[in-house]
């Protein structure tokens, strides 16, 4: 494909949908070793009723109200769960499904109440984002990337996602060895003077800001794959944490592009006349890419933790 | 001189009555529903000896550690480590654990699990160095597991997990040492070479405290006990405090089946 093809239709969407998906799969990481894998999947539940509320309240689909809602929707059903966990001295699990259920309910019955069917503000957007719209018009080849009235042109998603994926990185490179020892061994981190508690619900915000950002630009599909796959990938890959960090970014990249390359080619390759999703040809993929570790990865079989009397 | 040394790690004797104990506790109490489980427990930890907490399962050992150390919440009590809060003498304390407590198949190696216990020398973005390796190195040789040193800590056997995680708290350089169950389900070998680490540490001046629950090692291992049952029951030098009726009290119904088991062990 050419210059010209290239970086007006696939370039943006390309780099986005691999953004995306690195954003996710770094703190997933840390989610899937807490057993917190499914925090994923419950933001982009609970999500839903902030980005109602903030299309009510402005009247239009517009993205920084429907970020902001979605963000502060995240935030809400992260102290309910909390405070839930804490008041009724229940499980984590038992909160959050609690929380996310009763979230996503509320906001599938704002949706109904109120005028929204008119709008594209449904269920296929929700899930699978409109990462083949995301295109970049401006540009005529490679040269536009030096080009500043062509780069003025760049789907706003694009900064977006970038300036998250800044975002995420530099949290975990800041905070690496706390996040790592809790954990690991969560009351040997507060022995030592580790505030796990507000590290924790650190890493649940960051996951929750990556998991609107990514929202935003590609659905839900993505943001709930991302967050499990690359990293359970990964695990069954090494035995080290920071190895099996690079791998889950290896693995969200491969993701991200072969599932982008698919989706456009792949039916064609098979005869068919239509390009599929790409959101959810990414997710397929990182859902065979996990399979396949699990068959074949080098540390895919458990040790195991001791029994103790 | 041992004012000296007192002004030296800045304890003030005396401050808040409590003493520059390594660790004192006054009033603890903590619930984890309605029953508490450790209630109003008053504790003063002798400097430089090594005391065995036991009690009856569910009497609140664990819990006793947890809440001093700030990891389980208190609904009330005070507490001092060396005649000071407990926030500004963390350095000083080292805890291990109950091996069951954490998952052993995070992938992590046994010398990154040691290096763990430098993180609060090395604080969020210090480099680890060739000396800190070093010291780690030296701390897994003190507990036998040298060797081990890129084994992936699934791959252990319990006894090599007690024993990293004890290399561990060497590393944290400490001079309170707080153990949770060492002993659990680990093989001889492993008991042995803990025991000898920990009675070192003794001979060191420094301060161990374990949650123990073999009544028939205590007189072997420690010159201090301290008995609980949700409250305390008894604390002393083994010889005034671990006898007959302090056991009774502690148990009460259930010593009997302590010492069938006592006596079957004797009998191998």
């Amino acid at each position: 494909m050419s210059g010209e093809e290239f970086v007006p239709l696939s370039l943006t969407p390309l780099l986005i949908g691999t953004f995306a998906a690195i954003a996710c799969a770094l703190p997933g990481n840390f989610l899937v070793l807490r057993k917190q894998a499914l925090i994923g999947d419950a933001i982009s539940h609970v999500v839903l009723p902030g980005i109602v509320v903030a299309f009510i309240l402005t009247g239009a689909i517009s993205t920084w109200p429907m970020m902001l809602g979605a963000a502060g929707a995240a935030v809400v059903a992260v102290v309910m769960i909390e405070a839930i966990r804490r008041l009724g001295q229940i499980e984590p699990g038992a909160a959050m499904g609690v929380v996310f259920t009763t979230m996503f309910a509320a906001g599938v019955l704002l949706l109904e109440q109120t005028d929204t069917s008119t709008v594209h503000l449904d269920v296929e957007h929700a899930l699978y984002g409109n990462l083949e719209s995301l295109i970049w018009l401006d540009a005529v080849g490679w040269s536009s990337l030096l080009d500043l009235t062509a780069l003025a042109g760049l789907p706003p998603e694009l900064p977006r996602i970038a300036a998250t994926l800044l975002g995420v990185t530099l949290f975990i490179w800041l905070f690496w060895r706390p996040l790592k020892i809790s954990t690991f061994d969560e009351g040997f981190a507060r022995t030592i003077g580790i505030r796990t508690g507000s590290l924790g619900f650190a890493l649940v915000i960051v996951a929750a800001i990556a998991a609107v950002a990514a929202f935003d630009a590609v659905g839900s599909i993505i943001v709930i794959a991302m967050f499990i796959c690359p990293p359970a990938a990964a695990r069954m890959m090494t035995n080290r944490l920071e190895t099996q960090i690079g791998w889950s970014v290896v693995f969200a990249v491969v993701s991200a592009v072969l599932g982008y390359v698919l989706a456009g080619y792949g039916p064609l390759w098979l005869g068919g006349a239509d390009a599929v999703s790409a959101a959810g040809m990414i997710a397929t993929v990182s859902g065979l890419i996990l399979a396949c570790a699990a068959l074949w990865g080098p540390c895919k079989t458990r040790a195991g933790t001791p029994k103790v009397s | 001189m041992t004012l000296e040394l007192a002004a030296n790690h800045g304890v003030s004797v005396q401050e808040n009555g409590l003493g520059s104990s390594p660790l004192a506790i006054r009033g603890l109490t903590v619930s984890y529903g309605q029953k508490p489980a450790v209630f109003s427990v008053d504790i003063t930890v002798q400097p430089g000896a090594m005391t065995a907490i036991i009690g009856p399962n569910g009497a609140g050992k664990s819990t006793l550690l947890k809440a001093a150390l700030g990891i389980v919440p208190a609904l009330s009590g005070q507490v001092t480590v060396y005649g000071d809060a407990l926030e500004k003498q963390r350095a000083r304390i080292a805890y291990v654990p109950q091996r069951a407590s954490v998952d052993w198949d995070f992938p992590t190696r046994v010398i990154d699990v040691v290096l763990m216990g430098l993180s609060r020398e090395l604080g969020l973005l210090g480099r680890i160095r060739g000396r800190h390796r070093a010291r780690a190195m030296d701390c897994l040789n003190r507990v036998g597991m040298r060797d081990f040193v890129d084994r992936q800590i699934g791959q252990l056997s319990g006894g090599q997990q007690q024993r990293v995680f004890l290399a561990r708290a060497l590393a944290q350089g400490a001079d309170l040492y707080l153990l949770d169950e060492p002993f659990a389900g680990v093989d001889a070998a492993t008991e042995k070479a803990i025991i000898a680490v920990l009675k070192a540490l003794k001979e060191a001046g420094k301060t161990v405290v374990v949650v123990h629950h073999d009544l028939a090692t205590v007189t072997d291992y420690f010159d201090h006990v301290f008995l609980i049952n949700t409250s305390k029951v008894a604390e002393g030098p083994v010889e005034q405090a671990f006898t007959a009726e302090t056991l009774q009290a502690a148990y009460g119904g259930r010593l009997a089946t302590a010492q069938i088991d006592q006596i079957s062990r004797a009998l191998g």
